[in-house]
C-alpha cells in the first residue's frame, strides 16, 4: 500500500492547533467521561442513565444532539439508541436536548490526523486516538459536520441504549424479585418469565434510585431488529404536513421581526446610511446599527425587509479583489514555491516517468450554499439569561459567541437548536448569530426574530472556495503511467476558523483532499501538490469541502489520460486502484450501469468517476445524449461503501440527493464578484437542478469498509467529473471548467 | 381585509400589497407555507387559490380573489391527504423545507390529471426547487398517489 512517507510531511491540522494552544494530555486522562447534563434539573421519579436517555412515568425521551440539516441524523441517532434499548421509534419522544460538552463529537478529528481515512494502520490509529484525547479535554466541541455524526454516534448511542436497558432490567428485578438473567426486553417493556410486561415508564421511579450500568457488550449487527432496515424517519410526517417548526417558524409572545442590510462587499465597512424613509414606513419600530450595517425592526418580516430596501448606504471597499477576473489571476500566480501548502503525495517519480503527455488546466468556481431556509435566528436577551432559537451545526460556540456579545455568563446562555431547512455548510458560520445577538442585545427584554432576505443570504453566503488545477498525465502502451496534479486555492479552514477567532498554523489538508488520498496504489508515479493564497473572498465549508473541486480536477485529468491511452475508463480505473474496497465499488457501479453492455449509439456517451471523501469511496456513472437542444442526462448510477448501513432507505435518498446536488451545481452554478459584490442574488442566477433535468438515479450500497462512515457529503465529488467525462464521450468536447453551461448547452 | 383560509374566514389588518405569504406566516401564524426566494423562483410558498396552485410570495393579499388552502388545510398528521400519504410512504423529505410547496403543486397536478406522465410531472413540478435533490422520490410519490386516487 502506498502511503505518504513521513508524518512530518503530512498536513497536521488540528494537531498543530492544539499544540499551539499549549495543550497536551495523555489518552488515559482524556477518557474521563463528562457528567450527565440531564441530572441537573431532573424531576423526582425521573431516571436518566446517561446523557442520551431519560425515562419518566409518562414517556421515554431520547436525546439526539447532532444537528439535522436534512440528512436524517435526528432519526438515525434515535434508532441507534432504540436498537439496544428495545423500544420502537413510535414509542419515544426525540429531542435535540440542550448543548453540553458531554455531547462532544469524538469522530470529527479522525479526518484531520494527517492520515488518509483508508489507512487503519496501528500508527494512524494511535495518532487518531491521541488527537481524540486532546480534543476531548482541550476543545470538547459539539459539532455536526464533515460527515462525522454517524461515526461519532454509531457505538456511543447503541452503548447508551444498552446501558439504559440493563439498568431498567435491574429496576424490574428489584421490583419483581426475578433475577436479571431471566428478564427480557421488548417494545419498551421488561418482560418477566411469566410474560408480564413492566413498561419502562412504570420502572422510572425505581430506576432513578439505581446506579446506572456503565459497561455492556453491544449486540452483533446481524441481530439488529430496527437498524439496518428501511425506517420511517421520525420527522417525516411533520415535514409532509407543514407542522415541523424550523428556526424560521419560531414564534413567541411579544416578538418583533428584523431584517438586515450588511455591506455586500463581504467584510467591508459601512461608511454612512440614510434610513429616514425607512423609519416612516408602516410597521417599522426602529433602525439599529450592527457590525457592518443596520437592522430594521418591524412588526412583520415583510415590512422589515421592505424598509431595509428603502435605506440608502455608502459602503466601504471589499478587502479582496473587486472583479472576478482578478480572483482567477491571483490563483494563476499562486503556483509558486513560496505559496506551496504541501507536497501531499509523492509516489515514484512523475518527472522521470515515461510516456506521452496529456496536460490540462481546470477551474472550479465560487458556489453558494443557498439552503432553501434563509438564515435566521430568534434571540431574547435579558440581564440574567439569553435564549437563542436557531439551527446551527456548532452549538456551544453559538452560546459562547452570544455570551461574548451580551456579557451574560455562558452558563446562562441557552441555544434551543432547531431543524434546518438545509445548510450544506452555511450553518457552520456565525455572522447571522452575531447579527441577531447584536440586535437583541439592543432590545433587551424583547424577543427578536431576524430573517435574511434571500438576497441578503446570497450576498453573505461565504461560498465554496475557487480552485484552479494544473495537471500533467502520462500514458504508455495503453496504460496510464503517471499523474502530476497541482492545486491552487484558498484555505477554507483558515477563512472559516479565522471568523471564529482561531488561527490555524501549518498546511491545510482540505486544499488537496480528494486528490492526495486517491487510493490509486497501482499508479507507479503520482504527485499531488497544493498551493495556498489568502488574498481572495472569504469562503466556507461547502458540502464535501476540498474534495468537490479536487476530485473534479483529478478525475477529469485521469479520464483525459485514459482516453489518450485508448483504454476503457472503468477498466483502467479498476486496474489503477489497488484498494480492495474501492475496486469493489467501481465493479459494482459497472455492474448496475451495465457498463460493458451494448454500445450506446450515436450522440450518446457514458462517463465514470471515482471519489474518496470522508472515508467513503463512491463511484458514479452518468449517461448523456447530445441532442440538438443540448446535453440531456439519461441516467445515473452510484455505488458507495459506508462500512455499515443504518437506514438503507435514507442512505439511498442521500446518495441520490448528493448526486443531484453535485450535478446541478456543476451544470449551472457559480458566484462571481463585480465591484466587490456577488453578482448572483437569487435562484434565477444560481439555480441548481430542477426535476425536469433529473434523470433516474440508481444507487447501490456496499459494506466492505472496516469502519462505519457518514454519507452526507461523499456522493457529491464524483458526480461532476462523471458528467464531464460523459459529455466528452458523447461529443468529443472536454470541459475543464465548472459550471459546464459556460461551455455547452443543457436540455 | 377578509380572507378565507383553510375553510375559515379570517380578518387581517394589512396593506393590500403585502404578499399573501407574509400574511399567512406572520399575521395568521400558518408557518407551514415557506419563504425561500420571494420572487417565485423556488415554489416553497405554493398554496392553492380556488384549487389552483399559486406562489403566495408573488400574490398581493389585495389580489386574492378566492378561497386559500395551505399545507395545513390539505391534510393533517392524523388525516393525511393522498399526496402526503404517498410522500410519507416514499420517505421523500430530507430537510423538508420545500416539501410543503412540492406537495401543494403535486396535489393540484393530480386534481386535474390522475395519471400524469413523466412529462406532465416535469411541467407541473418544474417551479419547485429542492436543494436536497429529492426529485427521484417526488416523482415516485406522485405516481403512487395517482394510482391510489385512481383506485379510490
Amino acid at each position: 500500500m502506498g502511503r505518504a512517507r513521513t508524518i512530518g510531511r503530512r498536513s497536521f491540522l488540528i494537531g498543530s492547533a492544539a499544540i499551539a494552544g499549549g495543550v497536551a494530555f495523555g489518552v488515559y486522562t482524556a477518557r474521563t467521561p463528562f457528567a450527565n447534563p440531564n441530572l441537573k434539573e431532573l424531576q423526582q421519579g425521573t431516571a436518566s442513565f446517561n446523557p442520551w436517555v431519560i425515562v419518566d412515568s409518562d414517556k421515554v425521551t431520547l436525546i439526539a444532539t447532532h444537528a439535522d440539516k436534512g440528512q436524517g441524523i435526528f432519526s438515525a441517532q434515535a434508532a441507534l439508541i432504540a436498537e439496544e434499548l428495545d423500544i420502537d421509534l413510535d414509542q419515544v419522544e426525540v429531542s435535540f436536548g440542550m448543548p453540553d460538552k458531554a455531547y462532544f463529537n469524538g469522530a470529527a478529528i479522525d479526518a484531520m490526523a494527517g492520515f488518509p481515512l483508508y489507512d487503519n494502520s496501528p500508527t494512524a490509529e494511535r495518532v487518531r486516538g491521541f488527537l481524540g484525547g486532546v480534543v476531548k479535554l482541550a476543545l470538547p466541541m459539539m459539532a455536526t459536520g464533515g460527515s462525522s455524526a454517524i461515526p461519532d454516534t454509531y457505538e456511543k448511542l447503541r452503548h447508551a441504549g444498552a446501558c439504559a436497558r440493563e439498568t431498567l432490567k435491574l429496576a424490574a428485578s428489584q421490583q419483581s424479585g426475578v433475577p436479571v438473567g431471566q428478564l427480557k426486553t421488548e417494545r419498551g417493556s421488561v418482560i418477566l418469565p411469566d410474560g408480564t410486561a413492566l413498561s419502562y415508564t412504570s420502572l422510572a421511579g425505581i430506576a432513578a434510585t439505581i446506579e446506572p450500568v456503565e459497561k455492556v457488550a453491544l449486540r452483533d449487527p446481524k441481530d439488529w431488529k430496527l437498524a439496518g432496515k428501511p425506517m420511517n424517519r421520525v420527522d417525516m410526517v411533520q415535514k409532509c404536513t407543514g407542522t415541523l417548526d424550523y428556526g424560521i417558524d419560531f414564534e413567541t409572545e411579544d416578538m418583533v421581526y428584523a431584517a438586515i442590510k450588511v455591506n455586500p462587499r463581504q467584510g467591508g465597512a459601512m461608511n454612512s446610511y440614510d434610513a429616514s424613509a425607512a423609519k416612516e414606513m408602516k410597521g417599522v419600530k426602529d433602525v439599529l446599527e450592527i457590525t457592518g450595517g443596520v437592522a430594521v425592526i418591524a412588526d412583520n418580516t415583510w415590512r422589515a425587509i421592505q424598509a431595509s430596501n428603502a435605506i440608502e448606504f455608502d459602503w466601504g471597499e471589499a478587502p479582496y479583489p473587486a472583479e472576478q477576473a482578478d480572483h482567477w489571476k491571483v490563483l494563476e500566480e499562486t503556483f509558486t514555491e513560496e505559496s506551496l501548502n504541501a507536497e501531499a503525495r509523492v509516489e515514484g517519480d512523475v518527472d522521470a516517468a515515461e510516456g506521452e503527455e496529456v496536460t490540462g488546466e481546470y477551474r472550479s468556481p465560487y458556489i453558494a450554499h443557498a439552503p432553501l431556509e434563509p438564515l435566521n435566528a430568534t434571540i431574547l436577551v435579558t440581564d440574567e439569561r439569553v435564549d437563542i432559537w436557531t439551527g446551527h451545526q456548532i452549538q456551544m460556540f453559538v452560546e459562547s459567541i452570544v455570551a461574548g456579545i451580551t456579557g451574560v455568563d455562558q452558563e446562562n446562555v441557552h441555544l434551543h437548536n432547531k431543524f434546518m431547512g438545509g445548510s450544506f455548510g452555511h450553518r457552520l458560520e456565525f455572522d447571522f448569530i452575531k447579527q441577531a445577538a447584536e440586535i437583541a442585545n439592543q432590545m433587551r427584554g424583547t424577543p427578536v426574530k431576524m430573517t435574511y432576505s434571500r438576497e441578503e443570504d446570497f450576498a453573505h453566503d461565504f461560498p465554496r472556495h475557487i480552485t484552479m488545477g494544473r495537471g500533467v498525465a502520462k500514458h504508455k502502451d495503453g496504460k496510464v503511467t503517471s499523474l502530476d496534479v497541482q492545486i491552487a486555492g484558498q484555505s477554507v479552514m483558515r477563512s472559516q476558523m479565522g471568523r471564529m477567532g482561531m488561527s490555524l498554523p501549518g498546511p491545510d489538508a482540505q486544499l488537496h483532499e480528494g486528490a492526495w488520498d486517491a487510493p490509486n496504489f497501482n499508479l507507479p508515479n503520482l504527485r499531488v501538490r497544493s498551493y495556498l493564497t489568502e488574498a481572495l473572498a472569504p469562503v466556507s465549508s461547502w458540502r464535501a469541502v476540498g474534495a468537490g473541486p479536487n476530485v473534479f480536477i483529478y478525475e477529469t485529468l485521469l479520464d483525459e489520460a485514459i482516453h489518450a491511452a485508448g483504454a476503457d475508463p472503468l477498466e483502467e480505473r479498476i486496474r489503477l486502484m489497488g484498494h480492495d474496497v474501492s475496486v469493489k465499488v467501481l465493479e459494482k457501479v459497472g455492474e448496475i450501469s451495465n457498463w460493458n453492455g451494448a454500445n450506446l449509439g450515436e450522440n450518446r456517451g457514458r462517463g465514470v468517476a471515482y471519489g474518496f471523501s470522508f472515508g467513503v469511496p463512491v463511484a458514479t456513472v452518468v449517461e448523456v445524449t447530445n441532442t440538438d437542444r443540448g446535453i440531456k442526462l439519461d441516467g445515473v448510477w452510484v455505488a458507495a461503501d459506508v462500512g455499515k448501513v443504518i437506514d438503507p432507505g435514507n442512505l439511498e435518498n442521500l446518495g441520490q440527493g448528493g448526486t443531484v446536488w453535485g450535478l446541478g451545481h456543476a451544470i449551472n452554478c457559480e458566484i462571481t464578484y463585480s465591484d466587490g459584490m456577488a453578482e448572483q442574488s437569487n435562484y434565477h442566477a444560481h439555480e441548481g437542478m430542477r426535476i425536469w433535468q433529473c434523470p433516474p438515479i440508481t444507487f447501490a450500497a456496499l459494506e466492505n469498509s472496516p469502519k462505519v462512515r457518514g454519507f452526507g457529503e461523499p456522493p457529491v465529488p464524483p458526480s461532476a467529473p462523471a458528467l464531464g467525462n460523459a459529455i466528452f464521450a458523447a461529443t468529443g468536447q472536454r470541459i475543464r471548467e465548472m459550471p459546464f453551461n459556460k461551455h455547452i448547452d443543457f436540455v | 381585509m377578509k380572507l378565507s383560509v383553510n375553510g375559515k374566514d379570517r380578518e387581517v389588518d394589512v396593506e393590500p400589497d403585502m404578499p399573501l405569504l407574509w400574511v399567512l406566516r406572520d399575521e395568521l401564524g400558518l408557518t407551514g407555507t415557506k419563504y425561500g426566494c420571494g420572487v417565485a423562483q423556488c415554489g416553497a410558498c405554493t398554496v392553492h387559490m380556488d384549487g389552483l396552485a399559486v406562489r403566495s410570495c408573488q400574490l398581493a393579499v389585495g389580489d386574492v380573489t378566492g378561497d386559500i388552502t395551505t399545507i395545513e388545510g390539505l391534510g393533517t398528521p392524523d388525516s393525511l391527504h393522498a399526496v402526503q400519504d404517498a410522500w410519507v410512504e416514499h420517505q421523500v423529505a430530507q430537510c423538508g423545507y420545500c416539501q410543503s410547496g412540492q406537495i401543494m403543486s403535486a396535489a393540484q397536478l393530480l386534481d386535474f390529471n390522475d395519471s400524469p406522465t413523466d412529462a406532465d410531472i416535469d411541467a407541473a413540478m418544474g417551479g419547485n426547487l429542492c436543494r436536497c435533490g429529492t426529485y427521484p422520490r417526488i416523482r415516485a410519490a406522485i405516481k403512487s398517489a395517482a394510482q391510489k386516487i385512481q383506485e379510490a
